[in-house]
């Protein structure tokens, strides 16, 4: 048996040993990767930033532990910016899994980077509520009747809507500005524009994985103002991020640093895929003759 | 009773929300406050309707000594743990008794801890496992055997570079104004904002036409498989 | 040892055990799959019960009953049309006694009637209607760029939409035989769908490797909790 063929019958568990090689050594070096943002992501970033201070965002983190790596640095990544822009950021989301994102959402980016910030007046935490797109349209005419209360924060306990300084302008979806659907999958983003971006006009950008990433291109521009896609995109907008406010620091590079062995591990992929069709053209070379 | 009633439902609901849509009279616009609103809550009722069933279907496992019935046992005894912990609201902490007013995702709810120590490594590593299965079969089956295999190919690997600071590296020397398009990250963004956008959309529209026939048929009580025998 | 430590142990070896499915399938591997299976249905139930069930239904139906646990729920009136969700909600839960299984159908009615009738005008306007505007409306010659490249470019990407959604709805179109420009059409159309799918190949994969970039630095968090 040639090279070639030898090569065209590799245990798996050696291409497995590889990829875990080719990730695991890159990321112990912890540096960011040099990243160039898109329009697509710069599109999203300059809507964000161009909402005047006091503009009411809504982000929806719309996944779970599976997609955390790709869709927790968009989800931080947007929440820094707005609350640096000094807008209301309205959390909730549409998964199950949804409600402890939230929480280490607000325990590592909120109230570490944003102490002067208050809760109930500046950002809010509105939870989980069943019902996927029959959620999202339920929030298209009655905000109230679904979120009769918040869900409260550490010490502070949930209170009726009616008494959170943040709630006293929101009636419906369209009383926000900006909607930013952090997902990865159904219902996600996509929901997001079919039930409320769409029939009532507000604003719809967000990230979603870089599975569904693709899909949502149809979209962009009109109905999806911006979209992150895949760790790629979350570590275009943290570029942008950490350009326009370097105060954030280190902390704002986790999908950056997490480019880094990504990099590697396309490449490698790239190299698996060549030598693959290498050993396949020169055995069906050798076959013919 | 058991096909008319339901596709009477369907039909109403169905076209109670569809009529809501398209015609602004106040009727309707209670039909698609509340309907939503209904569905939302049966559907958290299909959550206890699958955890019922899970717990059906391994009991019986369990009691039949089925093969491997030992792996139901541990099933079960997660299902309840998690179940007990946080339909009581139990804590982590000294007189960690019944917590009804914490949030679910309070970290100082069993729950939670359950959550973060048992749901979510599992599941992160579950879909992890895939990066090493998607590596192994680009190496065994992603071949360019046909032309349309190469274009498929060829498209794979710009994205697949040009989402890299790599792919700029490797096209840095492209002169002004061809490096607009021909510089492997901005090459890869034409290629997701054109010919994969046209693609998406083809099949979208695609999807979408079935969806709304389909939607039709249910409606008008045409499609009626899933509702089974029996009149 | 507390807590904190506990979850990250426990975290860290049922991460092992299912990283260990990739050498071959094991008790250690299935032992924690079928903990995932119990825990993560559980795990559904009760978001079910506390965030939809109790404030959304019972609170409204009883809320003097709940004002201790839902605020919100303090001097309301009861909410009576609440009783048909709960109604259909129950029915849907005869389907675990086969004898009157067939009284769930009134549910599931409900929730295809809502799917039927909630998608059908949404997929209608955006993923059919305004694609069909935005494909129309791109001008294939362009009316403004900086250069002559980009001016060509801008023309050529237009049209490679307009051109490429045709194609591709004309593959998917079964009812005219395939032969001459119908044909060629045809052929122009699986060439942009292969991009497409060429361009979802690489996204997947791109996404896979972050998965798991986010395992090995949980277990990398691990490791260096040994120091």
């Amino acid at each position: 048996m040639g090279f070639l063929e030898k090569l065209g019958r590799l245990d798996r568990r050696w291409i497995f040993l590889l990829i875990a090689v080719s990730v695991t050594i890159p990321l112990m070096l912890q540096r960011p990767a040099p990243v160039k943002p898109s329009p697509i992501v710069r599109n999203l970033y300059t809507a964000i930033d161009a909402l005047p201070p006091g503009s009411k965002l809504l982000l929806s983190l719309d996944y779970g532990p599976s997609t955390v790596p790709e869709n927790d640095p968009m989800a931080h990544a947007i929440a820094r910016h707005a609350l640096s822009k000094d807008l209301k950021l309205y959390v909730m989301t549409i998964w199950a899994t949804g409600p402890p994102l939230i929480s280490n959402l607000f325990e590592t980016v909120i109230i570490p980077g944003f102490p002067n910030k208050t809760y109930g007046e500046d950002y809010l935490n509105l939870g989980y509520k069943v019902g996927n797109q029959g959620l999202i349209q339920s929030l298209t005419s009655d905000f109230r009747n679904q979120y009769t209360q918040d869900v409260g924060w550490g010490d502070i306990a949930a209170r009726p809507v009616g008494q959170i300084p943040m709630m006293s302008t929101i009636r419906t979806i369209k009383d926000f500005d900006f909607i930013a659907g952090i997902g990865s999958g159904q219902p996600g983003l996509k929901e997001w524009v079919q039930f409320a971006g769409d029939p009532t006009g507000t604003p719809v950008g967000g990230g979603v994985t870089a599975v569904e990433a693709p899909l949502l291109y149809p979209y962009y521009p009109t109905q999806l103002v911006g979209l992150l896609g895949g760790l790629a995109g979350a570590a275009e907008y943290e570029a942008l991020l950490v350009e326009n406010h370097p105060e954030f620091g280190e902390a704002a590079q986790v999908a950056l640093i997490r480019m880094f062995p990504q990099t590697v591990a396309h490449l490698v992929i790239v190299s698996f895929v060549l030598l693959g069709n290498i050993s396949y053209f020169a055995q069906r070379g050798r076959r013919r003759k | 009773m058991k096909r008319t009633i339901p596709i009477l439902i369907t039909a109403v609901v169905g076209g109670l929300l569809i009529a809501a849509y398209f015609v602004p009279a106040p009727f309707l616009a209670s039909a698609d406050r509340l309907i939503p609103d209904f569905f939302n809550i049966i559907a958290a009722f299909a959550f206890v309707l699958g955890g019922g069933n899970l717990l059906r279907v391994h009991l019986t496992k369990i009691s039949r000594r089925d093969h491997e019935w030992i792996y139901s046992v541990v099933t079960v005894a997660g299902f309840l743990v998690m179940l007990f912990a946080g339909l009581l609201k139990l804590g982590t902490g000294e007189g960690g008794a019944f917590h009804w007013t914490y949030d679910l995702a309070d970290g100082r709810l069993l729950y939670d801890a359950l959550y973060q120590s048992v749901f979510t490594p599992c599941q992160a590593t579950m879909f992890s496992l895939l990066a090493f299965f998607v590596a192994s079969a680009s190496y065994r089956a992603f071949r360019a055997k046909t032309p349309e295999a190469t274009v498929l190919l060829i498209a794979a690997f710009v994205i697949l570079i040009g989402r890299t600071f790599v792919g700029g590296w490797l096209t840095a020397w492209i002169p002004e104004p061809f490096s607009e398009y021909l510089h492997i990250p901005n090459l890869s963004a034409w290629i997701m904002s054109f010919p994969n956008l046209a693609g998406q959309r083809t099949i979208q529209m695609g999807i979408a036409l079935g969806i709304i026939s389909n939607s039709l048929r249910l409606i008008l009580g045409i499609e009626r498989s899933h509702l089974g025998g029996g009149d | 040892m507390d807590w904190s430590t506990v979850q990250l142990w426990v975290g860290a070896l049922l991460t092992l055990m299912i990283f260990s499915f990739l050498y071959k399938d094991n008790p250690f591997y299935k032992f924690a799959e079928h903990l995932f299976v119990g825990v993560s249905a559980a795990y559904w139930m009760v978001q079910g019960f506390w965030q939809q069930i109790v404030p959304n239904l019972l609170a409204k139906l009883a809320p003097g009953s709940f004002e201790n646990i839902i605020e919100a729920a303090r001097g309301q009136q009861p909410e009576l049309v609440y009783i048909i969700p709960l109604i259909l909600g129950l029915i849907l839960l005869t389907r675990l006694i086969p004898s009157i299984a067939w009284f769930s159908r009134w549910s599931m009615a409900f929730i295809i009637g809502y799917t039927a009738g909630s998608n059908l005008p949404r997929y209608l306007v955006s993923d059919f209607i305004k694609q069909v505007e935005k494909t129309l409306a791109l001008p294939l010659v362009a009316t403004h760029a900086d250069n002559w490249l980009q001016w060509i470019m801008y023309s050529v990407s237009n049209l490679v939409v307009f051109g490429g959604v045709i194609c591709g709805l004309v593959y998917f179109y079964f009812s005219k035989e395939h032969t001459g420009a119908f044909g060629r059409a045809s052929r122009a159309g699986i060439w942009v769908l292969m991009v497409a799918f060429g361009a979802s190949f690489g996204y997947t994969v791109m996404a896979r490797i972050s998965l798991l970039i986010g395992r090995l630095e949980f277990l990398g968090s691990w490791i260096r909790s040994f120091t």
